[in-house]
C-alpha cells in the first residue's frame, strides 16, 4: 500500500506499472487521475491551490484505503493527493488499485474517490482572472459517497 | 484544561487567525462547550459557528461531532466542509 501526499507531480504510468510489477497473481488495475480544470461554475480558473491539515491527511487517506481493502479482495493500493498551487492541466489525485478481478478493482478505485471527496481533509481555492474563491462542498458528492453506505 | 484549536480554509481566513491556545473551565468537556464559548465572541464567530452553518470538526486528527469529548491537550480543528480529490 502506498499512500502520499505531496507537493510534486507523478507519473501515472509508473505508479500503474508499480501496482502489478512482478505480481502475477494480479489480474485487474483500475485507475483514476483527477485534474484541475480551467472552467468552474462558469468562470476561467488560472490557478487552484490545495490546502490541508498535514497532522490529519494522511491518517485520514489511510483509514478510506483501510475500509476499501476491507470490503473487497484487493491486491494492493496507491494513492497520491498533491497540495500547494497547480494549475489547469495539472494532476491533483491519483488511485491506482490491483486485484484479481476487474469488478473489485472499479469499485474500490471509486470508493476510496468518493469517501476522500467527503472526508479527507483538503480545500480548493480557486484564483480566477481579478480573484480569489474558496471551492463549495456539492451536496452531490455527499450522495456518491453515501451509496457506499447501503 | 487547556486545548489547542486550528482553523482551515475559509474559516483560517473569515476569524484572521491559524490555531490558538483556548482554557476551558473543568477537567473534560464536549466539544460543544468549545464552539459554545468562540461563537460568544459575536460577529463571524457566532455566525460561522452557528448550528445550521455548516462548519465540521475534528478532534485529534479524527472527524468528530458535538457531543466528542474533550480534554487537556486535546487538538480540535474547525474547517468548512472538505473539497480535496
Amino acid at each position: 500500500m502506498k499512500i502520499q501526499v505531496q507537493e510534486s507531480d507523478f507519473d501515472p504510468g509508473a505508479e500503474i506499472a508499480a501496482l502489478h510489477a512482478g505480481q502475477p497473481k494480479v489480474g485487474a488495475v483500475a485507475s483514476f487521475v483527477g485534474l484541475v480544470r480551467d472552467l468552474n461554475d462558469g468562470e476561467s480558473v488560472t490557478s487552484l491551490t490545495l490546502e490541508h491539515y498535514p497532522a490529519m491527511t494522511e491518517k485520514s487517506l489511510r483509514e478510506i484505503v483501510d475500509q476499501a481493502m476491507g470490503r473487497w479482495s484487493l491486491l494492493d493500493v496507491s494513492l497520491i493527493h498533491r497540495v500547494g498551487e497547480l494549475k489547469p492541466l495539472d494532476r491533483i489525485v491519483f488511485v491506482g488499485v490491483a486485484s484479481m478481478h476487474r469488478g473489485e478493482a472499479f469499485a474500490a478505485c471509486e470508493f476510496i474517490m468518493d469517501y476522500l471527496k467527503t472526508l479527507a481533509p483538503f480545500w480548493k481555492k480557486e484564483g480566477t482572472p481579478g480573484s480569489e474563491r474558496w471551492v463549495e462542498a456539492h451536496a452531490s458528492d455527499e450522495t456518491a459517497a453515501e451509496r457506499w453506505k447501503k | 484544561m487547556k486545548i489547542k484549536v486550528l482553523y482551515f480554509a475559509r474559516l483560517r481566513e473569515v476569524f484572521g487567525v491559524e490555531s490558538e491556545e483556548l482554557e476551558l473551565p473543568g477537567e473534560r468537556a464536549y466539544a460543544a462547550a468549545v464552539i459554545d464559548m468562540l461563537r460568544k465572541r459575536g460577529g463571524a464567530w457566532s455566525e460561522e459557528l452557528a448550528l445550521d452553518a455548516g462548519y465540521r470538526m475534528a478532534v485529534n486528527q479524527t472527524l468528530a461531532g458535538l457531543v466528542t469529548p474533550v480534554q487537556d491537550g486535546y487538538e480540535v480543528a474547525i474547517f468548512p466542509p472538505v473539497t480535496g480529490g
